[in-house]
């Protein structure tokens, strides 16, 4: 049979045009506009060297508390999601009554529009009429009763602790489906030998969910540096600069029309994902790749 | 021995009924203050409205000009969701189904596109020397372009484990390829292409940051952009807000509990293999 003939290129065409057009062309002109002066003010477009990558690592300005927001962000949010949602894998995979059920229930979360999920902790954070600050004076906590997302020391926090509460069902699912794959015989020999449960968990569920850590932890962090939802519905960056990463910045300075700035705080993240994503796509095809 | 179980296994049932309820109470919240009155809904309690206000969501249809947006995010989502669907099954089908080194290199060139980061600022620049910026064509294709990536990802696989001699069969009896796609393969893709399609629709339709840069005119705005721009003018009457949140959230909902099965499969493929 002629491979050729009956699987025809032409197939490929459309995937391709989309997507070199709307998604590699961006990429790669980007890199090059960041080069450039490119604004709205101005329809002409001059070639100016390194002064935007200057701009945005010079200390006098604010971008580089946007890189490390975001750093921050990524790193603290990763830990806690797979740290939490290991856990909840590790419960939901016991014997529980109604496990169907909480398992759709903590999964809900991620199927909601961020947008949606920040509007409605807005709300909850709300520091007067807010439930989260109702709730802390009734059971006469009122000193932890903080401005949530007004207060610049901690506003930060709260826009992580609701990334993870939104973030955490989707990654305890992965772990939920990477235990049940374990073989139970490791399991009933470990209780014939009378390891406890920690033990069992140590022993067999930990070092055989590796490859699924490793997964979700790519996962994290590039959900992470792309961080954008979350942070522009619940305090746009603010207050000051406090919570700015680098998506919202990206979406100030197109907003000021300072289109060069902006794309190149994109170029940044742009090199720096293909260095992550060169990885991560080498763990997720690793299988196809060996056959 | 036994009783010690049996207090382990108590405190894993609490445990697991507490997490659940932290997930629920903000969305329960949500819920019950959709049905209130201005002035009740203004404290944002969880107690149950005295008076049930089921006005609110026909305001809030009016007043957030919601008839539109939910055009504009079913007209994004289903169109996205169908080219999508089509060009990557075929994109897949022979990118997977030929032997050669190059077809393997296009594959990773798609694949890699799941973690590139969009260049918002320059694709607008692209938008607009194709005559797509502030269009909903421009959309929907931008919404099946992003999702191509990882939708290839996920056919590629599963082609994969199509027997090739169903193809030789069918060429023998004389298909061409369109035929032989159409026909014979593309059926066979059922169960992948439900999958796809069903994640494709929910993060269409929850997304806003597309139509946020590309879109100038609110007439081209989604559900989602039109309760985030409702919430700014009605923030003092929150249970319009909360009605207006219900009914954006309604369809993904339901689309979950009907395809929750998919989205698991989805979501976990690729995470997990075996």
């Amino acid at each position: 049979m002629n491979e050729k003939k009956s699987y025809p290129m032409y197939f490929v065409f459309g995937a391709l045009i989309l997507y070199v057009v709307l998604s590699v062309i961006p990429g790669v002109i980007g890199v090059g506009y960041s080069f450039t002066d490119w604004s709205s003010y101005s329809d002409k477009i001059n070639f100016v060297g390194l002064k935007n990558f200057a701009t945005i690592f010079s200390p006098d300005e604010n971008y580089l508390r946007y890189l490390g927001n975001t750093m921050v962000f990524t790193v603290l949010t990763t830990i806690c999601k797979s740290v939490i949602g290991l856990a909840l894998a590790v419960l939901l995979t016991k014997k529980i009554k109604g496990l169907n059920f909480h398992r759709a229930i903590m999964y809900m979360p991620a199927v909601l529009s961020t947008l949606i999920v920040a509007m409605i902790f807005k709300n909850i954070l709300n520091p007067q009429s807010g439930l989260l600050n109702e709730f802390l004076r009734s059971v006469g906590l009122g000193s932890l009763a903080l401005k949530w997302l007004t207060d610049s020391k901690i506003a930060f926090w709260s826009v992580m602790a609701v990334d993870i509460w939104k973030g955490i069902g989707y990654i305890m699912t992965i772990f939920i489906a990477g235990i049940m794959s374990i073989s139970p015989v490791y399991y009933e020999a470990a209780e014939i030998d009378g390891a406890s449960s920690w033990q069992r968990f140590k022993s067999i569920t930990l070092p055989l969910l590796m490859p699924t850590v490793a997964v979700t932890t790519v996962l994290n962090v590039l959900y992470g540096l792309k961080v954008f939802d979350i942070v522009y519905a619940l305090t746009n960056g603010g207050p000051g600069y406090s919570t700015e990463v680098l998506y919202t910045g990206v979406y100030k300075e197109f907003s000021k029309g300072r289109y060069a700035v902006g794309t190149t705080l994109s170029t940044v993240m742009f090199i720096f994902m293909i260095i992550v994503g060169f990885f991560m796509i080498r763990i997720m095809t690793k299988e196809e790749v060996e056959e | 021995m036994k009783h010690q179980k049996l207090i382990g296994s108590i405190a894993v049932n609490a445990l697991a009924c507490i997490i659940s309820i932290i997930i629920l109470i903000p969305l329960l919240l949500i819920l019950v203050n959709s049905f209130k009155t201005s002035l009740a809904a203004s404290d944002m309690t969880l107690l149950l409205p005295q008076k049930w206000q089921f006005d609110n969501f026909k305001v809030v249809i009016e007043k957030g000009k919601l008839n539109l947006a939910f055009f504009n995010s079913m007209i994004y989502s289903v169109g996205s969701v169908a080219l999508c669907a089509i060009f990557a099954a075929m994109a897949s089908f022979v990118l997977s189904r030929r032997r050669s080194k190059s077809s393997k290199l296009l594959y990773l060139f798609f694949v890699l596109g799941i973690t590139m980061p969009i260049n918002f600022i320059a694709l607008m620049k692209v938008m607009q020397v194709i005559q797509l910026y502030n269009t909903r064509t421009g959309i929907i294709l931008l919404y099946a372009a992003l999702q191509l990536p990882f939708t290839i990802f996920l056919t590629y696989g599963f082609i994969g484990k199509i027997p090739r001699e169903i193809d030789e069969a069918a060429v023998i009896d004389g298909c061409s390829p369109l035929r032989l796609f159409f026909s014979v393969i593309f059926p066979l893709l059922k169960p992948v292409l439900v999958t796809v399609m069903v994640l494709t629709f929910l993060s269409t339709w929850n997304e806003f940051i597309l139509p946020l840069y590309f879109t100038g005119s609110t007439d081209k705005w989604p559900m989602t952009l039109a309760v985030y721009n409702f919430f700014g003018m009605y923030f003092k009457n929150w249970n319009l807000v909360c009605a207006d949140i219900v009914l954006t959230s309604l369809p993904v909902i339901l689309v979950y509990f009907l395809g929750q099965k998919y989205i698991v499969s989805g979501m976990t493929s690729g995470a997990v293999k075996g």
